[in-house]
């Protein structure tokens, strides 16, 4: 595995961002850090639960209705990536939605990565 | 592995290649010859603080700007999904490529023959942080050839660094590029194992 530095200082200083991370209490981070190709699904929680009052997440839970990515859940709500992966961070975490396909990370064993891009080449060779 | 609460079903997978480079060199370009969407744009907020070292840091109030950034989406099976991601090419940015890239299989750095400078900061950003790259040279109508072995050596690119020719616009084209990128990874990751089993 390439030796990737796990850079976990904070992306974005929240100094300057009022608005958009008052949506996050100020938090640019999540205990579930979701890269933004993650693809999320609505759990059955998530697609019960009344999100009135809330609009800004009933949007989201609503765009992983299909499931969809964090970058498209992202244009979908038109909030920043960095709210909306913590806003969805915290939606993982309360069980209202889910990731629904893996995901390489730093932590990925070789193989899983070796496996991952093979299927990737013979997926673009095909298409 | 990570996941938390939930565990993705077995063998759905999603991923992503970067598309990098100057300003206007033909990043969304290629991302629409390709993506079966139409590009979206989704965007990041940069502070000048954690824009850090250049320009922008000379201001004396914070400040927040919004960096665009394009994405498509490619099915590749009906468990696979690929994301093409073009991000600005400017040093500034930098911190937002550190989140961009983890995970990425590799990245196309498209380069314009008229402004090989442009290309120098994703050379370095994506060496430093060891993902495989190829350079992409986008030839623009009317625009001076150069050949592949001039580009490498005006970027001091390793020999093994793949330098191919792309027309941007053209679906094949942009595909191949896509191809190689992830031929390249592939043989990085194998030669890897090879190296590792040596030891
Ligand atoms: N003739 C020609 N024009 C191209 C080619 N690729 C891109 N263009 C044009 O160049 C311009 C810039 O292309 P974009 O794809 O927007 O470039 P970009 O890198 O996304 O630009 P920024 O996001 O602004 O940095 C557009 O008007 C394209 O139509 C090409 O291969 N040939
Ligand atoms: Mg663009």
């Amino acid at each position: 595995m390439a030796p990737h530095h796990h850079d976990e200082d904070e992306l974005v200083p929240t100094a300057g961002i009022v608005r958009p991370y008052a949506l996050t209490s100020g938090r640019t981070r999540s205990s579930v850090d979701l890269p933004v190709e993650a693809i999320i699904e609505q759990t059955d929680s998530g697609r019960e639960r009344d999100w009135n009052g809330q609009s800004q997440l009933g949007t989201i839970v609503a765009a992983c209705a299909s499931r969809t990515s964090v970058a498209e859940i992202s244009a979908a709500a038109k909030l920043p990536l960095g709210v909306v992966r913590v806003l969805l961070g915290d939606l993982v975490e309360q069980g209202h939605v889910r990731i629904a396909a893996t995901t390489l990370t730093d932590a990925s064993s070789r193989d899983v990565r070796q496996d991952l891009i093979e299927r990737t080449l013979r997926g673009l060779r095909a298409i | 592995m990570d996941f938390g609460p939930s565990s993705p079903p077995s063998g759905a997978a999603s991923t992503k290649i970067v598309v990098a480079g100057g300003f206007g060199v033909g990043k969304t370009t290629l991302v629409g010859a390709v993506s079966e969407i139409v590009p979206l744009r989704t965007e990041a907020l940069v502070t000048n603080e954690s824009a850090g070292v250049d320009n922008l840091s000379n201001t004396p109030m914070k400040s927040t700007t919004t960096v665009a950034m394009d994405f498509g989406r490619i099915t590749l099976a009906d468990d696979l999904v690929l994301y093409l991601f073009g991000t600005p090419g400017q040093k500034r940015f930098w911190f937002m490529w550190d989140d961009i890239i983890k995970g990425a299989i590799g990245a196309v750095i498209i380069v314009d023959t008229q402004r090989l400078d442009e290309a120098f900061a994703a050379v370095d950003y994506f060496e430093a942080k060891q993902l495989p790259f190829i350079v992409a040279i986008n030839e623009f109508d009317g625009a001076q050839r150069f050949p592949a072995e001039d580009v490498r050596e005006a970027l001091a690119l390793p020999v093994d660094t793949p330098v191919i020719a792309i027309d941007a616009r053209d679906r094949n084209s942009a595909k191949a590029a896509l191809i190689r990128v992830t031929e390249y990874a592939l043989e990085r990751v194998t030669s890897q194992s090879t190296s590792a089993a040596r030891y």
